[in-house]
């Protein structure tokens, strides 16, 4: 059988968790070239599932229940504020600042996941619930996480 | 849809009002032990340690957790509380005014300080009650900590219940069988309501803190039911002398705790993430209290010789009431206040300061130490009153320390709003 919608995303949030995880140690071990290739693949992985998101599944969830000011709103802004703080988190790079890389690195983290318990928890089981079995979406959001 | 409200999140000062009073009551429960450690470590049924014990659970532990309650609703089962700038004002005065006439009472004021308190507090915390009750029952998040959080919600309003009907048999009102109401009120406080919060709260936060694993979804589901099965049947054994019932009930309890803190543990060892900050070691310090109260709690049960009941008694109230609920909610603090400070601001624009720059890590640190010495040394109380006077002391300090560390994020807060610009609009649904 295969993977849901909500599985699918929530596999992707898992495998970017692994990724920051890995830049976040090789930041704080001070190995910053090391820390440079995995914060890139982080951000990198972050950017497709975000717009992913942005693109596929919220238009769609938008059309068939005709909320657009509400949950997905929300979860964009939140997108948005990830997104300048991958900018810190390369600045603090760029200038091998430890404390800096920590502390936008936590901020990130809590942001990221309370965003991803809130989207696991109730967001992506409402777009199954309004989108049902759409095979097709499936396969445009399978895509776009690749 | 209308259910779904995932940023309605509560202004900031709802829930730093309580937080930000919570450790002066800490502070005072540390005194009350250094002042009268001698009363408190002979007997948990003198008035003295019961004092300390609602100084600690309603002014320190219950004041956090409903602060914290009225943040955490919209993120962990994305519903709002309703009127929750009222609510916030109101139950905060409420809890704070209703505790204070209540340890009066203990500490001699009168029978009818006790009607007085249980009335202040009985209506604080139905209308407290009523609005979370409210926000859980349209919760629709899929997940096992919307179970976990509605048992913590009606094992609340049980503790709420038993605790008014005991405060009117010490108001002399009515005639209750005070010994067997103390042992249900603790049971259904601590165990069904602080234990079930701090556990749906876990599942969302520890693999969200320390990137672990997710509890496995049955462990996760099986814990509260089990809690509330336990707290069942053992409320239903206690009163009515059916003891073999008392005896299965009881042992479900110890069970469900033991494998919620060695769960919490395991999952602790395999996070992704190398550093540890303080919040793991406050994880860790009150884990581990957890288990050592199940093991002081299991002796005292399964019988010890009789001149060891008193001691135990004490060690268990040590162990869970100074030393697991603290830790575990200044670990909790030190995550999320730090970070409301910054979510708040970055909605005003850009240059909100980040989390270690609202708290960083030495003053944390030296609170978690602080704390872990006093546990020790209040532990140690049972060979010596002046051990637990120095511990009492020791846990006062602990909590200037977490308070202090609050006024500086507040402090952060004040002046980067003040230095800042309101450069784009709120976000939807923001207060």
């Amino acid at each position: 059988m295969s993977a849901s919608l909500s599985e699918v995303l929530t596999e992707h949030h898992k495998a970017c968790d692994e990724a920051w995880a890995l830049a976040e140690e090789r930041a704080g071990e001070g190995r910053w070239d090391e820390a440079g290739v995995q914060l890139k693949a982080f951000t990198a992985a972050m950017a497709r599932h975000l717009s992913t998101e942005e693109t596929v599944l919220f238009p769609a969830f938008e059309a068939a229940t005709g909320i657009r000011g509400g949950p997905t709103l929300v979860m964009r802004f939140e997108h948005d504020q990830l997104r300048q703080l991958f900018g810190e988190l390369a600045a603090a790079l760029a200038a091998k600042d430890g404390a800096g890389f920590a502390g936008a690195g936590e901020t990130m983290l809590v942001l990221m996941q309370q965003h991803n318990t809130k989207e696991e928890h109730m967001l992506y089981p409402a777009c199954e619930r309004a989108l049902g079995s759409d095979a097709a979406l499936l396969e445009r959001v399978a895509a776009g996480l690749k | 849809m209308t259910a779904l409200a995932l940023d309605e999140s509560p202004p900031l000062h709802a829930p730093l009002r309580f937080f930000a009073t919570a450790p002066v009551w800490g502070a005072g429960a540390g005194l009350l032990m250094t002042l009268r450690a001698e009363l408190v470590t002979a007997s948990r049924w003198s008035p003295e340690t019961f004092a300390l014990v609602h100084v600690l659970a309603l002014g320190f532990m219950l004041q956090v957790m409903a602060g914290a309650l009225l943040q955490l609703l919209p993120v962990a089962v994305g519903s709002a509380v309703p009127r929750v700038r009222l609510l916030a004002l109101v139950s905060h005065a409420g809890l704070n005014a209703g505790t204070l006439l209540l340890v009066a009472a203990f500490l001699g004021a009168g029978p009818t300080w006790f009607a007085a308190a249980g009335a202040v507090l009985l209506a604080t915390l139905a209308a407290y009650l009523g609005a979370v009750g409210l926000s859980l029952a349209r919760a629709r998040a899929i997940g096992p900590t919307l179970p976990a959080l509605r048992i913590a919600a009606v094992a609340l309003g049980a503790t709420v219940a038993l605790g008014f009907t005991l405060a009117l048999g010490l108001g002399q009102i009515w005639s209750v069988p005070i010994v067997e109401l103390v042992h249900l009120h603790a049971a259904w406080g601590l165990l069904g309501f602080a234990l079930c919060l701090v556990a749906g709260v876990a599942y969302v936060v520890v693999p969200m803190f320390q990137l672990t694993p997710a509890y496995p979804v049955p462990v996760a589901r099986a814990l509260p039911l089990a809690l509330l099965a336990g707290l069942g049947l053992w409320s239903a054994g206690v009163p009515l002398g059916f003891r073999p019932v008392a005896a299965v009930g009881a042992a479900v309890l110890a069970t469900a705790t033991v494998a919620f803190a060695a769960q919490t543990l395991l999952l602790q060892a395999s996070s992704k993430r190398r550093g540890r900050d303080t919040t793991a070691w406050c994880w860790r310090l009150g884990l581990c209290c957890l288990l050592l109260a199940v093991a002081s709690a299991s002796w005292l049960y399964l019988g010890c010789p009789p001149a060891l009941r008193a001691p135990l008694e004490y060690l268990t109230g040590v162990f869970s009431l100074a030393g697991a609920f603290p830790a575990l909610i200044s670990g909790m603090l030190y995550k999320i206040v730090p970070f409301l400070v910054w979510l708040h601001l970055s909605r005003r624009g850009p240059g909100a300061p980040l989390m270690h720059q609202v708290i960083g890590e030495p003053g944390p640190r030296a609170e978690v130490v602080t704390h872990a010495a006093a546990v020790v040394l209040l532990a140690a109380g049972v060979a010596s009153p002046l051990l637990a006077a120095s511990g009492g002391a020791l846990f006062a300090a602990s909590k200037v320390v977490l308070g202090l560390n609050l006024a500086v994020a507040m402090s952060v807060y004040r002046d980067a709003r003040a230095g800042m610009r309101e450069v784009r609009p709120d976000p939807p649904g923001s207060p």
